[in-house]
C-alpha cells in the first residue's frame, strides 16, 4: 500500500516548459553599480535610486539568517543575475502589441492576457522575469478610481504614494532578504484602492521565472484608505532549471479606517529534481500587512505547493483599535521539499482579534514546519487570538513541526491553540477502496476535507484551482 | 453466485486459508463461525482485495467474474460488500458525500450516469427510514466520533445504499449491546431479497437469533470442518469449538 502511495506522489511538474525568447539580461553579480543600472532601466525617480542605495549598504553588513528548519548549501550572490527582461516593443495600452510568444506562455499557464474569456471578472498583471510584461482591465479600474499597475509605473505615476508608504511595512533593515530585495526589486504590481471604494473585480498578479540564474526581486504594495476594500491573488510558476533560483520578494498591505485587504497566494513554483532535490525555487519572501485604521481587516490565504525551500510568514501588524488579522494556510511539500512557513500577528490596538488556521501537509521525504508568533502588547487589551495548527504525515519519510510562540504581556487578553497531527493511513485508503473508490479520489478527498477550512477562505474563481493543484501535487494520473 | 475453491492465502509469512471452499447461491444467507485464529476474517479480508493478504492460490468467481484478478475497488464496484469489524475514521469527509461518491464510483463502472446531490438526497431519506437512522448521521464525518454502535450502523447503511450482490458482515455483532445488534439485525433482514446474498462471520450464536441463516458453516484452522443449518449454531453454542 505504501508503495502505491508513494507512486500516487510522484506526479512530475507541468510548467517546467522554458520560453524562447530574446532577453536582455545584466551580467551576473551583485555592486552599488548594478543597483544603479536597474534603476536607470527602470527610469527611476532619484528618491527610488536613494532608498535602493541605503538597502544594498545596509545589507551589505547583514547576514544571512540560519534559524528556519531548512538546510541548503550556501548561496552564493555573486553567480545570481539581478535583472532580466524579454526583449519585446516598449509596452503600451494595448494588448494586442504583447509578444505572441509570451501571450503563448501565459496562455499555456492558464492565464489569459485577453480582456475577456475564462477569468472575465480579474484584472491580471502578468510579471515575466524583471518587467510586467501586461495589466489588463486597467482602464476599467480607473475608471472606478482604482490603481492597479506594475510598481515600476507606480514610481513614475504616483511617486507621492509610493514614497509614503513603500518601506512602511516592511522597512529595508528588517531582515537580509528584504533588505537585498529593496536594493534590486525589479517589478511588481501596485494597488491603490481610494476612500470609500470597493474594488469591482479581482485583481491578480502572475509572476513566471523563465531566464536561467536569474532570481527574481518583485515588490507589491496594496494601499486601501478609509473604508475602501480589494480582493487580490498572486500565482507563480518557474521552468524546471538544474540550479537553485532565487526569490525574495517583499509584499507590504496598508489598510486605514474600515478597510479591507484579502490577500491570497497559489504558489507553485518549480520544487526541484524530486529524486535529487536538485534545482527548485528558494522562495525567501516577506509579507506583512499593516492595520492602521481601526476596525480594518488583512486576510492571507497562501496554498504553497511549490519550490525547493519556502521561508515565508505573511503577517499582520494590528495597530488599528478592533482591526483583524487573519492567516489561511496550506502548505503542501512531497519529494525533496522543504517548507518552513507560517505567521506573526503582533497585537497592539485594543479589541484586535487574529485568526490562524494552518493546515501543513507532508509527503515524500520533505519537511513541513509550522512557525508562528502570536504577540499580546500591553496595549492590546481585550485582544483575541485562535490558532488551529494541524499537519497530516503522508508515507513513512515525511516530517512535520511545529513551533508556535505565543508571548502575552496583557492579562486582558484571549489566546487560544489547538494543534493535531494526523496520518492517511492504508486501512483509510483500504476503506475507500472497499467502497468502490479508487485511490485517486480517496486522497484528494481525504486530503480536501483536511484543507476545507482554507479553501473556503479563497475567491471562488480559483478555488476549484487551488484543489485541483493540490491532487495534480499528489496524484499520478494511473494509467 | 459466489463460488470459492480451495483458496490459500498468506498474511505476514503465515499460511492462514488453506485450501478453503465455498459455495453460495444467490439469495442465500451463510454463516461462518469458529474460534479465533480460524482465519475468518482473513477471508474477508481476502475476498475484498485487501493488498496485505496475499492469495497464494486458489479461485473466487463471483457473478461469473474472476474476482481475484480485481483490485479491491473494483470488486467493490462489482457488487461486494464488506462491513467492517473496526469501521475506519475519515475526518473531514462528509458521511454524506462519502456515501454518494461510493454510489457514484459504482454507477459509473457499470456505465450509467452519476447521480448529483438533489437525486441522491432522495436515495439517501428511503433508506434512512428503512433502517430508521437519524439524519444528523449524514452531517458527520465518516465514522469520526461515532460509538462502536453508530460505526456499525453506518456501515450497515452504507450497504442499504450500494445494494451489494454479496455482503460479508465481518464481526458486524462484536462490541454491539443487545438493542444495537436488533436494530443492526432488522435493517439486514430487511436488506434481505432473492438476489442478494450475505456471509455473516460470527464468534457467538446470539447474532443468529436474529438473523436467520441457511447455512451454517464451523470454521477451524483455515478451511471448513462442518456444514449444518441454522440448528448447528445452537449446537456449537452449547458445546463450544473444542470437539473440532
Amino acid at each position: 500500500m505504501s508503495q502505491q502511495i508513494e507512486a500516487l506522489t510522484s506526479q512530475p511538474y507541468k510548467y517546467g516548459f522554458t520560453t524562447d525568447i530574446e532577453s536582455e539580461d545584466f551580467q551576473k553579480g551583485l555592486s552599488e553599480d548594478v543597483v544603479r543600472m536597474i534603476s536607470a532601466k527602470k527610469n527611476e525617480p532619484e528618491f527610488m535610486l536613494e532608498f535602493r542605495l541605503k538597502a544594498y549598504r545596509h545589507w551589505l553588513k547583514m547576514t544571512e539568517p540560519t534559524w528556519a528548519h531548512v538546510s541548503y548549501p550556501k548561496i552564493d550572490y555573486q553567480a545570481i543575475q539581478y535583472y532580466a527582461e524579454p526583449k519585446q516593443k516598449e509596452k503600451l495600452g494595448s494588448m494586442d502589441e504583447v509578444d505572441p510568444e509570451l501571450k503563448r506562455t501565459f496562455e499555456k499557464l492558464g492565464i489569459p492576457l485577453t480582456e475577456q474569456k475564462k477569468l472575465a471578472n480579474v484584472a491580471v498583471d502578468a510579471i515575466f522575469d524583471s518587467v510586467s510584461v501586461a495589466t489588463t482591465y486597467q482602464k476599467k479600474l480607473l475608471e472606478a478610481g482604482v490603481v492597479f499597475c506594475p510598481l515600476s509605473e507606480a514610481v513614475k505615476n504616483y511617486p507621492d504614494l509610493v514614497k509614503q508608504y513603500m518601506g512602511s511595512v516592511v522597512p529595508y533593515t528588517d531582515n537580509f532578504f528584504a533588505a537585498l530585495n529593496s536594493a534590486v526589486f525589479t517589478e511588481g504590481s501596485f494597488v491603490y484602492v481610494p476612500k470609500g471604494i470597493t474594488c469591482p473585480m479581482e485583481l491578480s498578479t502572475y509572476f513566471r521565472i523563465n531566464t536561467e540564474g536569474s532570481g527574481q526581486f518583485e515588490r507589491t504594495l496594496i494601499i486601501c484608505e478609509e473604508q475602501a476594500s480589494v480582493s487580490y491573488l498572486e500565482g507563480c510558476t518557474a521552468p524546471m532549471f538544474d540550479t537553485n533560483q532565487l526569490h525574495a520578494a517583499v509584499v507590504e498591505l496598508v489598510t486605514l479606517d474600515d478597510a479591507q485587504i484579502k490577500y491570497s497566494t497559489v504558489q507553485n513554483w518549480y520544487a526541484g529534481n524530486p529524486e535529487t532535490g536538485k534545482g527548485g525555487i528558494y522562495n525567501f519572501v516577506t509579507k506583512r500587512g499593516k492595520c492602521i485604521g481601526k476596525n480594518s481587516k488583512i486576510s492571507w490565504t497562501q496554498i504553497e505547493t511549490g519550490s525547493a525551500i519556502t521561508w515565508k510568514y505573511p503577517s499582520c501588524v494590528l495597530i488599528g483599535d478592533g482591526s483583524i488579522g487573519e492567516f489561511y494556510s496550506v502548505a503542501l511539500t512531497n519529494h525533496r521539499q522543504q517548507a518552513d512557513t507560517g505567521t506573526k500577528m503582533i497585537h497592539i490596538g485594543k479589541n484586535t482579534k487574529s485568526t490562524i488556521v494552518s493546515k501543513g501537509i507532508a509527503a515524500g521525504k520533505s519537511v513541513n514546519t509550522y512557525r508562528g508568533l502570536v504577540q499580546v502588547n500591553r496595549s492590546a487589551v481585550g485582544a483575541e487570538n485562535f490558532t488551529q495548527c494541524d499537519s497530516m504525515l503522508i508515507g513513512q519519510e515525511s516530517v512535520a513541526n511545529t513551533f508556535p510562540t505565543i508571548d502575552v504581556r496583557t492579562p486582558l487578553a484571549n489566546v487560544g491553540h489547538e494543534a493535531t497531527t494526523v496520518k492517511i493511513s492504508a486501512d483509510q485508503l483500504f476503506y475507500f477502496a472497499q467502497r468502490g473508490i479508487g485511490m485517486e479520489e480517496a486522497l484528494q478527498t481525504i486530503i480536501n476535507g483536511f484543507c476545507a477550512d482554507v479553501f473556503k477562505e479563497l475567491p471562488t474563481e480559483f478555488a476549484v484551482e487551488a484543489t485541483q493543484l493540490l491532487s495534480l501535487k499528489l496524484e499520478n494520473s494511473v494509467g | 453466485m459466489l463460488s470459492i475453491k480451495n483458496l490459500c492465502v498468506r498474511v505476514d509469512g503465515s499460511d492462514i486459508l488453506k485450501d478453503f471452499t465455498l459455495e453460495i447461491g444467490s439469495g442465500e444467507v451463510h454463516a461462518i463461525m469458529g474460534p479465533n485464529g480460524a482465519g475468518k476474517s482473513t477471508l474477508a479480508k481476502a475476498l475484498s482485495g485487501h493488498p496485505d493478504y496475499e492469495v497464494v492460490s486458489g479461485e473466487v468467481i463471483l457473478d461469473g467474474q474472476d474476482l481475484l484478478a480485481l483490485d479491491a475497488a473494483e470488486r467493490a464496484q462489482l457488487g461486494l460488500f464488506m462491513s467492517f469489524q473496526y469501521p475506519v475514521e475519515i475526518p473531514g469527509v462528509n458521511n454524506a458525500s462519502f456515501l454518494r461518491m461510493a454510489y457514484n464510483a459504482k454507477r459509473k463502472a457499470a456505465g450509467q450516469a452519476e447521480v448529483d446531490p438533489m437525486e441522491f438526497e432522495f436515495i439517501l431519506q428511503e433508506k434512512l427510514e428503512l433502517l430508521k437512522i437519524d439524519e444528523s448521521f449524514l452531517e458527520r464525518a465518516v465514522n469520526h466520533g461515532f460509538s462502536g454502535g453508530e460505526k456499525k450502523r453506518n456501515e450497515i447503511l452504507q450497504m442499504a445504499i450500494l445494494d451489494p450482490k454479496l455482503a460479508i458482515l465481518d464481526e458486524t455483532d462484536s462490541g454491539l449491546d443487545i438493542d444495537s445488534l436488533r436494530i443492526v439485525a432488522e435493517a439486514v433482514n430487511a436488506l434481505r431479497d432473492v438476489q442478494n446474498s450475505f456471509l455473516l462471520i460470527t464468534h457467538y450464536q446470539r447474532l443468529l437469533n436474529y438473523i436467520k441463516p441457511d447455512f451454517v458453516h464451523v470454521m477451524v484452522d483455515g478451511r471448513i470442518v462442518q456444514t449444518g443449518t441454522a440448528e448447528l449454531a445452537l449446537v456449537l453454542e452449547e458445546k463450544g469449538y473444542d470437539g473440532f
